[in-house]
């Protein structure tokens, strides 16, 4: 694979023919679907199809625009990763069509798309099931069980990585991929429905999980919003989020996530709290203004129920070290004259 | 040692993430008192403070946001670093999930702290739920004023805006991330020039960590005083004693590197999850807290943030976790990523998978990482089949020494940490592995001179 360094300065609004291939390796002859090159890495579908951006629909170059929109004058290149997941959005993959399309909305070459195209994992390179199901077979997740998830799901499903089970994009298609540590270790191990979690997995559960995929059903994951298709959720990766209540307030906090914070409620323990404001020129002297000691923990009626039933105590809330700022001089702010 | 929840103080409660909620329990409040302060003194604050960067690499908060040049007519960036990737870390998207709110007023006092009017959230793409979580409360503080013109009649406009990435574990490194929000392959940058210079746009740029700025807002309500004294009451007495021991690489300021730390527990633990502790609580308290080991087996390898830092051991469980203390016994604080592993676990595996990461996620630009990291990976497979060779521990290290410092960025030097530590603490376990037809002759094993190296061994 060649190396394009797309420095900002070359081959900008460049329209000459012959830039196609830049950035991809190319094979001679017709390249009709995606294989496998013979170090076993996947090579872009279709590239040397000149592209046509004229297949998206008049409302996708609105949509474009928007993305650029949100990006200083001059530096509209800024939107063409989350441009690609637009793209991607329409078609399941990153196409030619999809390629030629950024390029022709940001003025530059197909190379430097393709160049970027070709960079990042999310940008798939062939048509992608309905469902992309990543297993995280990095180390943590990996040996406490996630390489046997993906490898009985691999089994099951026929299929190897970034390979598709079931006919692209109809119901129930289903796309397997073992992915890169997901940052939910502490609910490991962890596998993703289009990026949607479903934690603390087994071979059987997500077995199960796969089953009602096939089935035509979405469980629901188990922190976040309630599913939809790969498609879809490019489009909100692009920056169009869904501000549906069912997706805006899916909690995402699972027990771990508030582990410390309960068992710190059932100690009774407490940041200290913050300094009196007549206490604030001892800056430097650790230890002498609070501590652990005098945060005592006072709760606040006026605070609002936990919706778990664990109300927040905090020291910040505690009525005798009020935390309005308003009043505080320049030098309580910083603990001494400055 | 007490837990002290301050970032990770609203997990848990009613809808954190509502603006209403969050201002209810002193949301905001941070940002009206900064305004009220002079730039420069937001800076000597966090300089005071003593807060260094979240991210990994612990630098001073106050000296990076010090190094924008004041009054030089070019617009300057905030840039988020919320692509969090590095393996065992699981503390920034909790964060924007349940306090997203919190982040931004942090960001808000940053910019205006630095003279910037934008600032740009680089979120991974993975991170579908974050990103959806982080624009929806950017939407809400536009419409309370806190973004777009004239905040808080401070006559200065402020925007921010949601940047999903897609799928590159080199964007975390600061100057790829810039690249790739600017559009282009996530490739690092040669350093000078400094983001602080030329960052985003060629523009003078702060990149923060996620959790850096969730800090923010408390440091400014609480007080340089107040962020500096939060360091584990152990932490004292370790680094008198490190001093007696190690007079030739003393530890200077038992306070240098203060503040809570989520410590993100993952493994062979009962409770895994997020507790917020001061920086220097150890591992032993730690474990304490999450329950115990899980399945009645004995430490024995553990990452204290993330993979990219060396390996510790069980000898290790009451070093203070700071950025200063970890960095005395061999390793690096990093992401306070925790991922702790058993006497049942193959280390030889787990060194395996790491390093298979690396070599997917070596961006490609310089050959020590890009072709280093394709070599060992091949030889711990061939460990892990039964099919390495003593030889091969050499090889390993000898590869491991060209890869390191000589990489482009830091990602090279991450790679090999969990290799060089683990035939470090760990050599017998590779040595197990070797068939003994590939063993070398018995003249030609090299014998341990001076003292024991195994734990437990005997003078």
């Amino acid at each position: 694979m060649t190396s394009t360094y797309d420095s900002p300065s070359s081959g900008l609004n460049q329209t000459a023919a012959g830039v196609d291939t830049g950035g991809v390796e190319t094979t001679t002859g017709p390249i009709s679907g995606a294989g496998l090159s013979s170090n076993g890495r996947l090579t872009l579908l279709d590239i040397e199809r000149p592209g046509d951006p004229g297949v998206f629909a008049e409302r996708v170059r609105s949509d474009a625009f928007e993305i650029m929109a949100r990006y200083p004058l001059g530096q509209t290149r800024s939107a063409l990763l989350p441009m690609l997941h637009l793209v991607q959005s329409e078609q399941g993959y990153v196409t030619a069509d999809g390629i030629a399309f950024c390029a022709d909305v940001l003025e530059i070459t197909k190379a430097q798309v393709a160049a970027v195209a070709t960079f990042y994992t999310m940008y798939k390179r062939r048509p992608t099931g309905e469902y992309l199901v990543s297993v995280c077979t990095n180390t943590l997740c990996g040996m406490l069980g996630g390489d046997d998830i993906y490898a009985a799901l691999s089994d099951s499903l026929g299929v190897g990585m970034n390979q598709t089970a079931g006919i692209p994009g109809e119901p129930g298609s289903i796309t397997l991929e073992h992915a890169e540590c997901l940052a939910a270790c502490d609910y490991a191990p962890v596998v993703t429905v289009n990026y949607e979690f479903f934690d603390n997995q087994t071979v059987e559960s997500t077995s199960e999980l796969v089953s009602q995929l096939q089935a035509g059903n979405r469980p629901l994951p188990t922190r976040g919003a309630p599913l939809c298709s790969f498609k879809e959720i490019s489009r909100q990766i692009a920056g169009f989020v869904d501000t549906r209540a069912e997706a805006s307030a899916a909690t995402a906090s699972g027990a771990p996530t508030e582990a410390g914070v309960r068992l710190a409620i059932e100690r009774g323990e407490t940041a200290p709290a913050y300094p009196h404001d007549d206490a604030g020129t001892t800056a430097g002297t650790p230890g002498t203004t609070t501590g652990p000691a005098t945060g005592a923990v006072t709760p606040d009626s006026a605070q609002p129920t936990s919706a778990h039933d664990a109300p927040l105590n905090t020291a910040e809330s505690d009525p005798a070290a009020p935390a309005t700022g308003a009043s505080h001089t320049q030098g309580e702010l910083f603990g001494k004259e400055s | 040692m007490p837990l002290t929840p301050v970032l990770t103080k609203r997990f848990g409660t009613n809808a954190p993430w509502l603006i209403d909620n969050y201002e209810a329990l002193d949301g905001y409040v941070a940002l009206r008192k900064a305004f009220a302060t002079p730039p420069g003194d937001l800076i000597t604050l966090m300089k005071e403070s003593n807060l260094r960067g979240r991210g990994g690499a612990g630098f001073p908060t106050g000296m990076k946001w010090d190094f924008i040049p004041k009054n030089d007519g070019k617009p300057h960036y905030v840039v988020i670093n919320a692509d969090e990737g590095e393996p065992g870390t699981c503390r920034d998207l909790p964060l924007m999930m349940n306090d997203p709110h919190s982040m931004l007023e942090g960001i808000i006092i940053a910019c205006y702290a630095v003279g910037a009017q934008h600032a740009f959230i680089y979120i991974r793409g993975e991170a579908v739920h974050a990103i959806r979580r982080v624009t929806i409360a950017v939407q809400e503080a536009y419409a309370r004023g806190y973004l777009g013109d004239n905040v808080l009649g401070s006559g200065t406009r402020f925007d921010i805006t949601v940047h999903g990435g897609a799928g590159a574990y080199i964007c975390g490194e600061e100057t790829a991330l810039l690249d790739s929000l600017e559009g282009k392959r996530g490739q690092p940058r040669l350093k000078p020039p400094f983001p602080a210079t030329n960052g985003l746009y060629d523009a003078p740029t702060v990149v923060n960590n996620v959790g850096t700025l969730c800090s923010v807002p408390y440091i400014v309500l609480g007080g340089a005083a107040w962020h500096k004294e939060q360091i584990a009451p152990s932490k004292v007495a370790w680094t008198e004693d490190w001093n007696d021991r190690n007079p030739a690489n003393k530890l200077n300021d038992p306070y240098g590197s203060p503040g809570t730390s989520i410590f993100s527990l993952s493994g062979r633990i009962k409770n895994p999850g997020q507790y917020e502790a001061p920086m220097g609580t150890t591992l032993r308290e730690l474990i304490e807290m999450a329950g115990g080991m899980s399945r009645g087996h004995e430490l024995k390898f553990w990452t204290p943030g993330g993979a990219s830092c060396p390996l510790l051991t069980i000898d290790h469980l009451d070093v203070p976790l700071d950025f200063d203390a970890v960095a005395k016994v061999g390793s690096i604080n990093g992401t306070s990523a925790i991922m702790i592993f058993d006497t049942e676990d193959s280390i030889v595996k787990a060194v395996l998978k790491w390093t298979q990461f690396y070599e997917h996620e070596s961006c490609g630009k310089c050959t020590p990482c890009r072709e280093g990291n394709y070599w060992t990976a091949q030889i711990l497979e061939r460990f892990v089949h039964g099919e390495g060779t003593e030889e091969d521990v050499d090889k390993l290290l000898d590869i491991s020494d060209n890869i390191l410092g000589r990489s482009f960025c830091a990602l090279g030097d991450g790679a090999v940490s969990s290799i060089m530590s683990s035939i470090k603490y760990f050599r017998d376990d590779f040595l197990a592995l070797v068939k003994p037809e590939n063993r070398r002759a018995p003249e030609k094993t090299p014998v341990h001179e001076g003292g024991p190296l195994l734990a437990g061994a005997t003078a």
